[in-house]
């Protein structure tokens, strides 16, 4: 008798249930969630738009060249899928693993820490994708006012390639929020993030930095993240987008890996 | 405690603690005799050794206590047994698996209570159960069923929609128990069920856990209330300095290690007296088998309290008060754990 399997395996059915408690958590206070939204709207608006008004056309990798506002809205995409996953990872999934101690009560039940792992990058990548798709409907919002920010269909792509960037962020995040011991040492993670957005071909081509300059920023994972989707909205992807989606895979899973072992130590003592 | 054929052993060897593999659907659960079977059980951090070899087997239906001071190694036992803490060394099974190679498959199986209320603090009373049965791969409406159900036991159904965090201690304690009921476990575990509640919620928790026990649930529990064992206990071990100490039912511990009642004489005493035995003078001497004398009072161990009091007056004694008592699970803890303060 042929039976059809709806329910999804298990390896993804528990990591579900950490994503469903959190959804509760957050049906009081979803607005919170909405404060992420806006910020990359309002880069989209003062830095695209406002100061690409003085600037003018911006030169793609093939040579093409763009205006401003197209170049920067697919870094802001990529921006604001890295800003959900660490807000995630970061001050949050500190505040269950080490005050709320939620972690030392679900490893009483059958859940794994990588369920545990799995399902908090999974929320991350839920809170993450509804910035995406809020940012994509602006754009697309835009795009009927006259203003075209997508030159290319590939541009439907962005959505997908946020959720890797995503994906890799929220491994990472959480796996370095494991080695956290006090709310202050975010700062340093801070230190990471805020250089990464501002000088990783976010806002202009990185063609100017001296070569070791260039292969160094190349190497940043936001860098790559910003570099697959510009290169899917504005209709240039070449060879190169396979390197970014493994960077970005491998540093998900990594992260996760480092996760799951790093919360055995912590909890399992 | 290991038996001298070795018996007990061997027959849970042959329940096979490897031969389940992972991956593959338990159609039957392994037979054995013992819920939990430990032998040789040691749990290290580092260079300090907070369980040494200890042997123990807790059977179906039984409630089985550590009774212990603080730093006796109990919790470490039994976060052990919920498969949170690897073992060391030694052997340990629950329900006859390997907690090293099925820690998935015996918790499912498993309640904790553990010492601190790990409560989830974002979520209502309800929402902490719901969660929790969630993460017992139960469905959305039977958790739900259980849930309300669960609240009902532990009286907490006014509360439902209420935040954990303003519930008193009492009402937390009561909802980590429902909790750790929502899988309807076989086996549950308590570490220190009732410290720092008071005489009421005690007695309502201890007065669940009987309910729990006479519905077949066994109980297997910390504490280091003498009170508590010898309401709940049906058997208990005594730890102390990280190894077993002494073993038995309550009754049979008391009887064993103290005699029938305790003799208290009470002197009142010049504050500047800082002799420590000038006062008894030699006057007890033979009186009884045992006989423990602390700064302002003397226990005596006998057989019979009112000729142990009559004997001390004839013989010039004149305390200032007098107590005969029976002996208590207390007696045996302080006579094998010593009054010296644990930190």
């Amino acid at each position: 008798m042929l039976t059809i399997r709806i329910a999804p395996p298990l390896a993804l059915a528990r990591p579900t249930r950490l994503v469903e408690r959190n959804l509760l958590v957050y049906r009081r206070t979803f607005m919170v969630i909405f404060s992420g939204f806006f910020e990359p709207l309002f880069y989209l608006f003062s830095m695209g738009f406002g100061v690409g008004a003085l600037i003018g056309n911006v030169p793609l990798a093939d040579g093409s060249s763009v205006p401003y506002v197209v170049f920067v809205a697919p870094a802001l995409l990529a921006s604001s899928a890295m800003n959900g996953a660490i807000y995630e990872t970061s001050n949050n999934f500190f505040f269950k693993l080490k005050y709320a101690k939620l972690y030392d009560a679900i490893i009483a039940t059958p859940m794994s820490l990588n369920d545990i792992a799995r399902g908090e990058v999974m929320w991350a990548l839920l809170r993450g994708s509804l910035y995406a798709v809020g940012f994509l409907a602006v754009i697309v919002v835009l795009g009927l006012a006259g203003f075209r920010l997508v030159s290319s269909p590939l541009g439907l792509l962005a959505f997908p390639a946020a959720m890797v960037v995503g994906f890799g962020f929220a491994g990472a995040g959480l796996a370095a929020t494991t080695f956290v011991r006090h709310w202050r040492d975010f700062d340093f993670m801070q230190l990471a993030i805020m250089p990464m957005f501002l000088f990783s071909g976010t806002f202009y081509p990185i063609d100017g930095y001296p070569p070791a300059l260039q292969a160094f920023v190349q190497a940043t994972p936001l860098y790559r993240g910003v570099h697959l989707i510009r290169a899917l909205t504005t209709g240039t992807p070449d060879a190169t987008l396979l390197i970014d989606l493994a960077y970005l895979v491998a540093m998900g899973l990594i992260g996760l890996a480092i996760t799951s072992r790093r919360l055995g130590k912590l909890l399992q003592s | 405690m290991i038996p001298a054929d070795g018996s007990t052993v061997a027959a849970d060897i042959t329940t096979g603690r490897r031969r389940y593999h992972r991956g593959v659907p338990e159609t039957t659960p392994p037979v054995t005799e013992q819920l939990i079977h430990a032998r040789g059980l040691t749990k290290c951090f580092g260079s300090f050794t907070a369980v040494n070899g200890i042997d123990f087997d807790v059977a179906p239906g039984e409630a089985f206590g550590f009774l212990g001071p603080n730093g006796a190694g109990k919790t470490s036992t039994m976060r052990m047994i919920g498969t949170v803490s690897p073992v060391t060394s030694g052997e340990l099974t629950v329900f006859g698996l390997d907690p090293a190679q099925h820690g998935a498959r015996i918790r499912a199986r498993l309640g904790v209570v553990p010492q601190a209320d790990t409560l989830d603090s974002e979520l209502s009373v309800l929402e902490n159960l719901l969660t929790y049965g969630r993460y017992f791969d139960l469905s959305w409406a039977e958790s739900r069923r259980r849930a309300k159900e669960l609240l009902e036991f532990v009286q907490l159904s006014e509360r439902s929609d209420d935040r954990v965090e303003p519930l008193s201690g009492g009402m937390k304690r009561r909802l980590v128990i429902a909790r750790s009921l929502i899988n309807e476990p076989s086996l549950l575990l308590l570490d220190e069920p009732t410290t720092g509640l008071d005489p009421q919620a005690r007695h309502l928790v201890w007065d669940r856990l009987y309910r729990l026990k006479q519905r077949g649930v066994t109980l297997c529990l910390t504490t280091h209330y003498m009170d508590e064992a010898e309401q709940l206990c049906d058997r208990l071990v005594v730890m102390d300095q990280a190894r077993i100490v002494a073993e038995g039912s309550p009754r049979q511990l008391i009887d064993r290690y103290v005699t029938r009642e305790v003799l208290e004489l009470r002197f009142r005493r010049a504050d500047d007296e800082t002799d420590d035995s000038s006062y008894l003078d030699g006057r007890l001497e033979g009186l009884a088998e045992r006989i423990e004398q602390l700064p302002d009072r003397v226990l005596v161990y006998t057989e019979d309290g009112e000729a142990a009091a009559a004997t001390a007056y004839e013989r010039g004694l004149r305390p200032a008060s007098v107590l005969v008592r029976r002996s208590s699970l207390e007696d045996v803890f302080l006579r094998l754990t010593g009054r010296s303060l644990v930190d």
